[in-house]
């Protein structure tokens, strides 16, 4: 790092960037190699020992206490007392150190304004002041634009370039390929835990997409080319809002046809998370509507969209997809409880539930000292694995699972992977959602691409993994000059806006010369 | 499409020999190697104070822990028996001059003190005939019926996620039905029983249905609304008592009309023993209890709502509905818990403090049962011993009736704080079982 300079961390979910800056900031301790600043090695024990060398740092999460006043919260953890041993706070000293460094690099900040009450861009110009007042020469910002509006994200690009004119150097976290462009002067990649290039704002947003996303082979999924029936889930027009109000998913169309994979790539926060929330009636839809093998289901309870064949493999399996303190039997009937044979009237029957419980875990192959073992006591492969057995555990119309394989070893994905397909031969739709690249290759039968609420285009999965990284960027072929020529799909990518059909629409969409059949409809 | 800059260059490499890596690792998967496959490290939500509230309940669930915990709060009763006693007090003064005269004194107001608790809650050996020899019991068992009641509403709640401080109004408006339907219905006695009991549990029911229709439509905090119910029931229940039709006509003070005979709980072992009806109930109900939490689909959803609201609503429960059921389930066990004050032998008529305090009572009940239906059982008897016991040790040792409720605060203390009891007694087999358990939670 170079004074006065702006140094992007890319990489993609999980790449391990947090982690090195946590590191950097004394959160962790490093198992090998050193901190140079200066030309001098540091160990830092914790956050003082970083604050004292003069690195600050604004977390992805703002550690702010929400009631306080903004001086107070600049305050807190290095307060200024008067009045010898009566300790009185000098919370007037802090209201002015807020308003001299406020004012000093153009933030406003009102300090006697209550935290909980300001917008979120705001809270975090807070954690950039109390940074600053610290007196850092080095100030780490860990995905600062994931939760900011784009106004707000250009404000906070306008913050860092007075801060670099003012000579502070910053490391910028994120996986937003625009945002680099725009600020950084120094580029470096990251993936997997490791450096694996560094690069020059000057560089295209191909050659960042790909070094992001890198060019492994691709996780392979042994499987038949799948053969589409009709139509299942149509999707069409579907606007819905995210918990802050936000427009999330604007205007997307899409079919999932029985006996095939789709697939929805896109780094993760542009629209796939409510998407299928929408979609399962875990959040309201705005606009349009959501049909399920002919029939209307926007607007049902969530009970009434599993009812009607739906399984579904929540993207977060510890808030979403299990009660972690219930057995393992009780989490594989956690949706289906209320039905025969678990369930008549309003009593439960254990003995049923045991049963079907020891079919599944030997059926899965889930590893547990017994059915009756609290959930959370197994490792992250077996409790997805519970829940990819529960989904799986009766007639499906419609799979959807959201990242079904995060954080779960090889073992279990291969597993899980083969247990999708073995569902999709068995003529259910499925629809698949995952920022891992691979995996939305490996089992897709067509991709739809997401970026900004939309679907940016659908493609076969023979695409060549640039073009599907330079779509999730957000960049069409027809957009980036030269990538249209040597795509086969270039013609056929096209932006959700676009796009009117229902029944049929994807046969058009996605005729990738090698995609495995998408034409042949029932 | 290719970039052919030494930049992107290295990229292209080393994802091979790492996917090739990942995909032999595919290969030769075996059971074993699945097995030991590191775990990957997940975000753990910060518990909620509630939750680790609750975990350290859990944790702590031994009986070991239960008794010592009793144990150590009658240790810290006995230092309070002796200084409040003025005359053991006394003795302090010359202690160095000698000493037996403190220890002798203390241990006598001591262990008098106790045995007189022992005597009133379980058993007198001093007593001749049945009568006497089962005072103790029927005392104990006339307490730990209602109490029984207002802990599972309480428990029930709390396992569902909600913390029900209003068992107390809920109670209150209980009695206040079950009363009036005990004297202005006149029906034959099965029936007037049965309704008068429907009447208190309704009426309980109504009172837990306000906040939870609240909580579900609105957000509104159960602890909040519950508490100001509490307000509104203890005020009703002043003013119904003196309105015409309800005050007792011959009676200038607050006391209503009496429970019509027709109503009472029949008494279990003759008149002269108070015993009635109302703790076979309660452990009927602790049955129910026990059935409707582990073997019911309400149950199962109740539990899902309380353990983790998100996984239930995406498995498709309705968590707004389940927390409207949960109020009104456990409002209507405190219901019953209120009817059982009227409908029993303890009184026979409503006054402003019928209910004493079970409705709060309830809350250290459900606690100390760790939140489990048999456990509350048994909880309610400890507590309602402590009251039989409490009330001889008053009249034959002079000990204060409050000291009985200081012991009760005592023992809930040391329970809640299991780590307390352990550190005291070093109990490292529990204290390694603790560290499983939380082994187990951590990840």
């Amino acid at each position: 790092m170079e004074p006065g300079e702006i140094h992007a961390l890319l990489g993609e979910n999980g790449a391990g960037k947090s982690t090195l800056m946590n590191v950097l900031y004394g959160l962790y301790q490093p198992d090998e190699g050193e901190i140079l600043v200066d030309g001098k090695p540091l160990k830092l024990r914790g956050p003082s020992d970083a604050i004292a060398a003069g690195i600050g740092m604004v977390h992805q999460h703002f550690m702010l206490v929400p009631v306080f006043t903004v001086a107070e919260n600049v305050m807190l953890g290095a307060e200024q007392v008067k009045g010898g041993i009566a300790g009185f706070l000098d919370r007037r000293r802090a209201r002015r150190e807020v308003a001299e460094v406020s004012e000093r690099y153009n933030l406003r900040v009102d300090p006697d304004a209550t935290v909980e009450d300001l917008p979120v861009g705001i809270q975090q110009r807070v954690e950039i002041v109390k940074a600053l007042t610290r007196d850092v020469d080095l100030l780490i910002l860990d995905e600062p634009t994931a939760v900011l509006t784009p106004q707000e994200t250009e404000e906070l690009l306008t913050v860092m370039r007075s801060l670099k004119a003012a000579g502070k150097s910053i490391v910028f976290i994120t996986h937003k390929l625009g945002e680099v462009k725009a600020i950084a002067d120094r580029i470096t990649v990251i993936r997997r835990g490791k450096t694996v290039g560094t690069a020059s704002p000057t560089a295209s947003r191909d050659e960042l997409a790909a070094l992001m996303v890198g060019r492994s082979v691709r996780l392979t999924v042994e499987k038949q080319p799948g053969t589409p029936g009709k139509p299942i889930l149509e999707v069409s027009g579907l606007v819905v809002d995210d918990d802050r109000q936000i427009r999330a998913v604007d205007g997307v169309d899409l079919t999932v046809h029985a006996g095939e994979v789709l697939g929805i790539a896109g780094v993760q926060g542009n629209g796939q998370t409510e998407l299928i929330e929408a979609i399962m009636g875990l959040r309201p839809v705005l606009a349009g509507t959501v049909t399920l093998d002919g029939q209307a289901v926007h607007g049902w309870s969530t009970k009434k969209v599993l009812h009607a064949g739906v399984g579904y493999v929540p993207e977060d399996r510890s808030v979403d997809g299990l009660v972690k303190e219930f057995s393992v039997a009780e989490n594989l009937v956690l949706d289906i409880y209320d039905r025969p044979p678990f369930g008549r009237g309003l009593s439960l029957k254990p003995d049923a539930i045991a049963k079907s419980a020891k079919e599944r875990i030997e059926q899965f192959d889930i590893r547990t000292s017994s059915a009756d073992a609290a959930v959370s006591t197994l490792s992250g492969g077996n409790q997805q694995k519970v829940i990819v057995a529960r989904e799986l555990s009766r007639p499906l119309k419609l799979l959807i699972a959201a990242q079904p394989t995060r954080g779960v070893d090889v073992g279990s994905i291969e597993f899980i992977h083969s247990r999708v397909i073995r569902e999709r031969d068995i003529g259910t739709a499925v629809m698949v959602v995952s920022s891992e690249l691979d995996e939305v290759i490996g089992l897709a039968d067509r991709i739809a691409v997401m970026y900004r609420g939309r679907i940016i285009g659908i493609v076969g999965p023979n695409t060549p993994r640039e073009e599907i990284g330079l779509l999730m960027a957000g960049i069409t072929p027809d957009t980036a000059a030269g990538a249209g020529s040597a795509a086969p799909a270039g013609g056929a990518a096209t932006t959700a806006g676009s796009t009117s059909g229902t029944a049929g629409e994807p046969g058009a969409a996605a005729p990738a010369p090698e995609g495995p059949g998408n034409e042949d409809e029932a | 499409m290719s970039s052919p800059n030494p930049v992107s260059g290295s990229p292209d490499k080393e994802p091979a020999t790492e996917a090739q890596a990942a995909q032999n690792a595919v290969g030769n998967t075996d059971r074993a190697a699945t097995a030991t496959a590191p775990k990957q490290p997940e975000p753990e939500p910060r518990p909620s104070l509630g939750r680790l509230f609750l975990d350290n309940l859990w944790a702590a669930n031994t009986v070991t822990v239960t008794v010592l915990a009793v144990l150590l709060a009658m240790l810290v009763g006995a230092v309070l028996i002796i200084v409040s006693d003025p005359e053991v007090l006394a003795t302090y003064g010359y202690i160095t001059a000698r000493p037996a005269d403190a220890i002798n004194s203390s241990w006598t107001v001591v262990s008098e003190a106790y045995a007189n608790l022992f005597k009133g809650a379980i058993f007198d050996p001093d007593a001749s005939g049945f009568q006497a020899a089962m005072g103790p019991i029927s005392e104990t068992l006339t307490y730990t019926a209602p109490l029984a009641f207002t802990g599972l509403s309480v428990a029930l709640a709390f396992r569902g996620g909600l913390f029900n401080i209003g068992a107390q109004g809920q109670a209150t408006i209980g009695v206040i039905l079950a009363a009036i339907a005990g004297f202005a219905l006149p029906l034959p006695p099965v029936v007037h029983l049965l309704v008068a009991l429907i009447a208190g549990a309704a009426g309980g029911a109504l009172w837990g249905f306000v906040p939870g229709i609240l909580k579900a439509r609105t957000g509104a905090h159960e602890v909040i609304n519950t508490i100001m119910l509490n307000y509104v029931a203890v005020y009703f229940l002043s003013w119904i008592i003196v309105q015409n039709g309800v005050q007792n006509p011959n009676r200038s003070d607050a006391i209503s009309k009496p429970v019509d005979a027709s109503a009472q709980l029949p008494r279990l072992l003759g008149d002269n023993l108070r015993v009635h009806a109302g703790i076979l109930l309660a452990v009927l109900v602790t049955w129910f209890v026990a059935w409707l939490l582990n073997r019911s689909t309400l149950g199962f959803e109740l539990r899902a709502v309380g353990a983790n609201p998100d996984a239930a609503r995406t498995a498709g429960i309705s968590v707004t509905r389940t927390y409207v059921l949960i109020m009104v389930v456990s409002g209507l066990l405190a219901g019953l818990g209120g009817a059982n004050m009227v409908l029993g032998s303890t009184a026979n008529a409503l006054t402003p403090l019928v209910i004493a305090q079970i409705g709060f009572d309830g809350i250290l009940v459900a606690l100390l049962g760790r939140v489990k239906p048999w456990g509350v059982l048994l909880a309610a008897l400890l507590f309602g011993a402590l009251q039989a016991g409490g009330n001889r040790m008053q009249s034959y040792s002079g000990i204060s009736l409050e000291l009985v409720t200081v012991l009760q605060a005592l023992i809930v203390i040391f329970i809640a704080a299991p780590a307390l009891v352990k550190a005291i007694f070093q109990l490292r087999a529990a204290r390694a079982a603790r560290l499983q358990t939380s082994l187990a939670k951590g990840w």
